[in-house]
């Protein structure tokens, strides 16, 4: 059994919330005391059956105003699979949590509402899908039972998207038409659509193949910690400790240490009480180099045949996230993996309207912006391109005055 | 070529260890807070997993209600003892005594809310600067929203409007003098992961986790341990029940549920088949529908 991380995209009117809802209730997710607490709300659909979104509404403020403000996870697991779904709110505003829900995700589900179509939201959630890199892609066409179950507003609603999906390049999609109010395609396959001849929303995320998923060849392990015991038995143990971002180290690779360019070989791998031959993309291990180098947190150990790149300039998407504007006069913090240096944004290149694509000059970026930009940082980065390695191709800003997240940086190029 | 079986407690795990190491690399004096709970247990053995054979780069921090569960205090101290690590308690008493927190009365009384001035004592006393704690986010829906670091003012509130956006797997650190930030590794587990992993590691619990007959008494509903703490009354009929806990919290706090699960094979078909969620045995979740909101507002773990 292996984990799905997804994230949903959509506004409250296209029903996520009730999609999600519907998902953890179909799978018998849902507890008695929260089932119980979820029955003694106020909150009802007009034929007085359970409001389902409000087992995804988390905060009080958000059960006061009926729309979700923040990103909540939720878990549930059949038989096949464990589950983690980012819900993120689709309302323009909240553009920052949406990048925030998908950056850890690896599918994502887009809703459109069968009596509307593909609409600007759908355009906007589906351009962050492709910024962030996401491989695969659901696109839940709901409320087909607003529709009469008809195929021809589904097959119509298809074209539409495929153009689009075209425009951002978004290369695995798969369409299923649902009704999560009716419960049509979601757990179970629908009775009312008998043209439709693919799977449930659920059989399908249960068994999508997410192993190829960031599991690029280059091996790369940010060093997060040194262990050294200094103890009499332990006198010479010196261990680097970190997760392996992508690829694998093998005993006896060959490996470099940035940023000093210091050469050597891995000569043991410990993980807990177990030494291991090898180490994979996603495991926390401690590696043991054959020659005593200097290394320290913030240092990346990585094969010697596959170097990332290395440069102080960085051509970079940047999704703004605070409430304060970016200020290209100032220095921020950037962090990239356990790496913290300091860095100004020299240049905006372009902002893009992510309601309809389009490139344009901007001197400002405010929160919820998204465009490309020059990337000035005081020491140079080991990173991978986003598109090659998503887990060393990005980044975030923290604004020293106040310590607050304010930007994720996507890497798209090495400015020479 | 090694063969390569990652599954999702291998992922679950491997991911905690990451966490816990950033803590230890970004933070000045971080602190583990260990309640005797299976899910700071569980923290425990994954801090063995991210330092050994070095030692851990905190301290365990317990704060002590003074009306623990016996079992859990042995448990504790005989831990303690084995990993060898340094153990801080805060005494949720000696607030008392010192007026700093004054005892609920009443037939509900317990020391659950008065523990939260004690652990911000404790935390201003060592200047800890982050706190990693057990909580996950399938305990509660005002959990499910919070992040892995998530920041306390210098009043230990949590502000759940400006949370800081927490993206792929970087986590920003950086705080105030002052502030300090909760960090909860097993965010992303749920309570059947924590017992799933708990068996495969073959972890030891406190005795109160299995099946035994204990003395109990009925309130609201739910099924109390008679014990001094309880404030009790004629109306109360103490009984002899097969019981066993789903948590480990304040014994004024903490209900039972009737069980034969003697074993952790028990336990885990016991909570696949179970109807009743983790926390909806603690009387504190029920106060109101956004009980726990308040209380991490306020602090609280």
């Amino acid at each position: 059994m292996n984990i799905l991380k997804f994230f949903t995209a959509g506004s409250v009117d296209d029903g996520k919330s009730t999609l999600i809802g519907r998902l953890l209730y179909d799978t018998d997710s849902i507890l008695a005391d929260q089932l119980e607490a979820l029955q003694s709300s106020n909150r009802k659909n007009d034929d007085g059956s359970i409001d389902l979104a409000i087992l995804t509404d988390g905060l009080r403020a958000e059960r006061e105003q009926g729309i979700t403000i923040d990103v909540a996870y939720k878990y549930f697991q059949t038989e096949k699979r464990k589950f983690i779904i980012a819900d993120t709110p689709g309302h323009i505003q909240y553009t920052r949590n949406m990048v925030t829900g998908a950056s850890t995700a690896n599918l994502a589900i887009i809703l459109i509402d069968a009596r509307n179509g593909v609409v600007e939201q759908t355009i906007r959630h589906s351009y962050i899908v492709s910024l962030l890199g996401i491989k695969h892609v659901v696109v839940c066409i709901n409320k087909m039972d607003m529709v009469d179950y008809s195929e021809t507003v589904y097959s119509s609603i298809i074209e539409k998207y495929k153009i689009l999906a075209q425009q951002l390049k978004l290369a695995d999609i798969t369409y299923i038409p649902v009704s999560a109010l009716k419960g049509d395609n979601v757990v179970q396959a629908s009775e009312n659509m008998d043209w439709y001849e693919g799977e449930s929303l659920l059989h399908f995320l249960e068994k999508v193949d997410t192993d190829h998923l960031d599991r690029s060849q280059l091996a790369r392990m940010p060093v997060q910690w040194v262990v050294r015991p200094q103890t009499d038995e332990l006198h010479d143990y010196r261990g680097y400790a970190g997760r392996v971002l992508s690829g694998i180290f093998n005993l006896n690779d060959k490996v470099t240490v940035l940023p000093s360019g210091a050469s050597s070989t891995v000569e043991k791998i410990d993980f807990f009480d177990q030494t291991l031959d090898a180490a994979h993309a996603g495991q926390s291990v401690i590696i043991h180099l054959k020659d005593d180098v200097d290394i320290s947190r913030g240092d990346t150990i990585v094969n010697a045949s596959a170097l990332p790149q290395e440069t102080k300039l960085i051509e970079a998407d940047l999704c703004w996230m605070d409430t304060r504007a970016l200020d290209t006069s100032i220095m921020y913090n950037i962090q990239h993996n356990s790496k913290i240096t300091k860095c100004k944004i020299s240049e905006i290149l372009h902002k893009v309207d992510i309601n309809t694509l389009e490139k344009h000059a901007a001197d400002e970026f405010k929160l919820n912006d998204i465009g490309r930009v020059i990337v000035k940082t005081a020491d140079a980065l080991a990173f991978d391109l986003y598109d090659d390695n998503r887990a060393n191709g990005s980044a975030i800003l923290v604004d020293t005055r106040t310590n607050l997240t304010v930007g994720a940086l996507m890497f798209r190029a090495a400015v020479e | 070529m090694s063969t390569y079986n990652f599954d999702y407690l291998d992922e679950l795990e491997a991911e905690a260890i990451h966490i816990l190491r950033e803590v230890a690399g970004q933070f000045e004096k971080p602190a583990l807070l260990f309640s005797g709970g299976k899910d700071s247990i569980t923290l425990v053995r994954l801090a063995e997993k991210a330092f050994r054979p070095g030692k851990f780069p905190f301290p365990l921090v317990h704060i002590d209600t003074g009306h623990n569960f016996e079992e859990t205090i042995t448990y504790r101290d005989q831990m303690v003892e084995r990993i060898g690590e340094k153990l801080i308690v805060g005494s949720v008493q000696e607030s008392i005594d010192q007026g700093k927190v004054v005892e609920q009365t009443g037939k509900n009384a317990s020391r659950n809310a008065l523990q939260t001035v004690t652990l911000l004592d404790t935390i201003a006393k060592y200047s800890f600067d982050a706190c990693i704690g057990g909580a996950r986010r399938d305990e509660e829906k005002a959990r499910a929203k919070e992040r892995i670091f998530s920041v306390r003012d210098e009043f230990g509130q949590w502000d759940p409007k400006r949370q800081r956006p927490e993206l792929w797997n970087i986590y920003n650190g950086k705080i105030h003098k002052g502030e300090n930030i909760r960090v909860f590794p097993i965010s992303n587990w749920t309570e059947l992961d924590v017992w799933n992993y708990i068996r495969r590691e073959k972890i030891d619990l406190p005795s109160i986790y299995f099946s035994h007959e204990r003395d109990c008494i009925t309130r609201n509903g739910q099924l109390m341990a008679a014990s001094p703490f309880l404030n009790m009354d004629d109306e109360d009929v103490v009984e002899r029940k097969q019981v066993r806990f789903r948590t480990v919290g304040d014994m004024s706090c903490t209900a039972a549920v009737e069980s034969d699960a003697f074993l952790i094979d028990d336990i885990i078909s016991e909570i696949s088949a179970s109807k009743i969620s983790e926390r909806g045995a603690r009387m504190d979740d029920k106060v109101s529908e956004a009980a726990m909101e308040d209380r991490k507002k306020g602090g609280y773990f």
